[in-house]
């Protein structure tokens, strides 16, 4: 029985073929609620890996474009120092554009810390330079030495130093939710395998008879593994769309939440949880097919 | 057919069968007789490759039951009709299905289904019970429907293990009946008995060869018989 005449065989079904095998049994409601709970489980890690991957798209792509640079300069020689800044990374290749934050945008910058009505003017608060980058982006240790040269008190952020982390968390947790799936389908190979070990070894009278009457292994055997890839498979359907729905009632992310995204599926990564009751019950068609051969090669 | 050479079956260090050596011809017919524990049991075992001698060799269909793969001896099995002696069935199963269960797992249901099955259910007096389910029969109900299980793909070879242990004479010899016409249509006949009245009957319509297991070993009965 080649993989692909057996998935075949599991849809075309037989009859008569599956009432052989009993249908009584803990392995039944076993599978199905395994089947489910898993599937449930992957859902929630499939979005946690798509939410993680945007996360990082996005940290990646835009902290990568945009750097800053902060003036510390006494009072008198800030306004100077700004605009030497300006005229410097106006002749920088890789710079689209650079602008001077202003002082209500500071202040709006520092509010969450400070609170409102910061008096900014009596403190000496650094002024902020937002630089935009090309595509192509520009030399920072080149800027750096003009800025030094141009503006002392000028130092450029690029953000690489924390954006660096910060993508290869999400990226971290994106491999994670990856990793969560083929646990959670292992997991289900395991459980399928046992519950058809279970179903096999309090079958072993109708197997006896059936290889006496001149049953082949394979007839044998597709009994079982059609019977647990369609539990799975039903199971795994269930779990699959209360997970779903599960995920479309989490509230969305707000505003308030800045760098966060929302746990969930955007777009077409709505298909992808569709996936996971095919995968289970792939899984649950190999598992049960090892176990039953197995099982049954153990008998005379 | 069925060719037994030198053949041995032992456990556990000791021996049950030594150098047993025997042909079951097409179209023969044979009793195996022998004390209980003598062995009957363990010699129709080998004979459908249900147990591997331990040594010598057991030809099924001119082929070493030895060297056969698990898929070779099924389909050898669908061609012999065997009646075991505890009467297996499938307890889920209505009987009319238990009966067809040969030509289901061969794939040969339907319309030829339909048509032995009535016939053989009428035969052996079980139409009646078609919608039984097994643990409802008596113990010659289901000595009755073994039989009928055995016979229902028209196999080359029948081989019943003490087929009529729990029924009654009457009963006993229409089963007998069923086995000897199924020889005079060229069926080759194995049956493992200590009904001696049951060979004695057998012997008055059909040319019966009767084989001894004494000492784990085989021997030709004789004429007392």
């Amino acid at each position: 029985m080649s993989a692909l005449s057996g998935l075949l065989d599991i849809l075309k079904g037989d009859a008569q073929a599956d009432r052989v095998v009993p249908r009584r049994g803990h392995s039944v409601r076993l599978t199905l609620f395994t089947s489910g709970a898993m599937a449930f489980l992957a859902v929630f890690a499939l979005a946690l890996s798509l939410a993680s991957g945007r996360l990082a798209d996005r940290w990646s792509e835009a902290l990568a474009r945009s750097s800053t640079i902060r003036i510390s300069a006494p009072a008198a020689q800030m306004e100077a120092q700004i605009w030497a800044v300006l005229e410097v990374l106006e002749q920088t290749p890789g710079v689209a554009s650079a602008r001077a934050l202003t002082e209500q945008e500071q202040r709006d910058l520092l509010e969450p810390w400070f609170g409102p009505d910061l008096p900014l003017e009596d403190l000496p608060v650094p002024r902020l330079v937002e630089v935009i980058e090309t595509a192509e982006g520009y030399d920072p240790d080149g800027l750096r030495l003009r800025l030094a040269a141009e503006a002392p008190g000028a130092v450029l952020d690029d953000h690489t130093r924390w954006r660096r982390p910060l993508v290869r968390a999400a990226e971290r947790l994106r491999s994670l939710g990856w990793i969560s799936m083929a646990l959670i389908l292992g997991s289900v190979a395991a459980m399928v395998t046992l519950a058809a070990q279970s179903a096999l070894a309090a079958n072993v009278k109708v197997i006896r008879v059936l290889r006496l009457v001149g049953a082949r292994d394979h007839y044998i055997a597709r009994a079982f593994v059609r019977r647990f890839t369609l539990r799975a498979l039903t199971g795994a359907t269930v779990g699959t769309a209360l997970g779903m729905i599960a995920i479309a009632l989490l509230p969305s992310a707000q505003e308030e939440g800045g760098f966060l995204t929302g746990l969930g599926f955007a777009g077409l990564h709505w298909l992808w949880p569709l996936t996971v009751p095919i995968l289970s019950a792939i899984t649950a068609f190999w598992a049960t097919r090892a176990a039953a051969f197995k099982t049954l090669r153990s008998l005379p | 057919m069925i060719e037994l050479q030198d053949a041995a079956y032992g456990y556990g260090g000791g021996s049950l069968l030594s150098d047993i050596n025997l042909r079951l011809a097409p179209g023969s017919f044979h009793f195996l007789t022998g004390p209980s524990g003598a062995g009957k049991t363990t010699f129709l075992k080998l004979c459908y490759a249900d147990l591997q001698a331990t040594s010598g060799r057991v030809t099924l269909f001119d082929q070493d039951t030895s060297e056969m793969s698990r898929d070779e001896i099924a389909h050898a099995r669908q061609r012999m009709g065997v009646v075991h002696q505890d009467c297996e069935f499938l307890d889920h199963l209505p009987l009319s299905e238990n009966i067809a269960l040969p030509l289901t797992v061969a794939g040969r249901g339907g319309v030829e289904q339909d048509g032995n099955l009535s016939e053989l259910m009428g035969w052996v007096g079980l139409s009646a019970r078609a919608n039984a389910l097994p643990p409802e029969l008596s113990g010659g109900e289901r000595q009755r429907a073994a039989l009928a299980r055995a016979v229902i793909t028209d196999p080359d070879v029948i081989l019943a293990d003490e087929p009529t242990g729990n029924i009654d004479w009457e009963m006993s010899l229409r089963l007998l009946q069923l086995l000897v016409e199924l020889n005079r249509m060229g069926k080759t006949v194995l049956i493992a008995t200590h009904d001696l009245a049951l060979i004695r009957a057998a012997k008055a319509q059909v040319s019966a060869r009767v084989l001894r297991i004494a000492s784990g070993r085989l021997q030709l009965a004789g004429a007392d018989l």
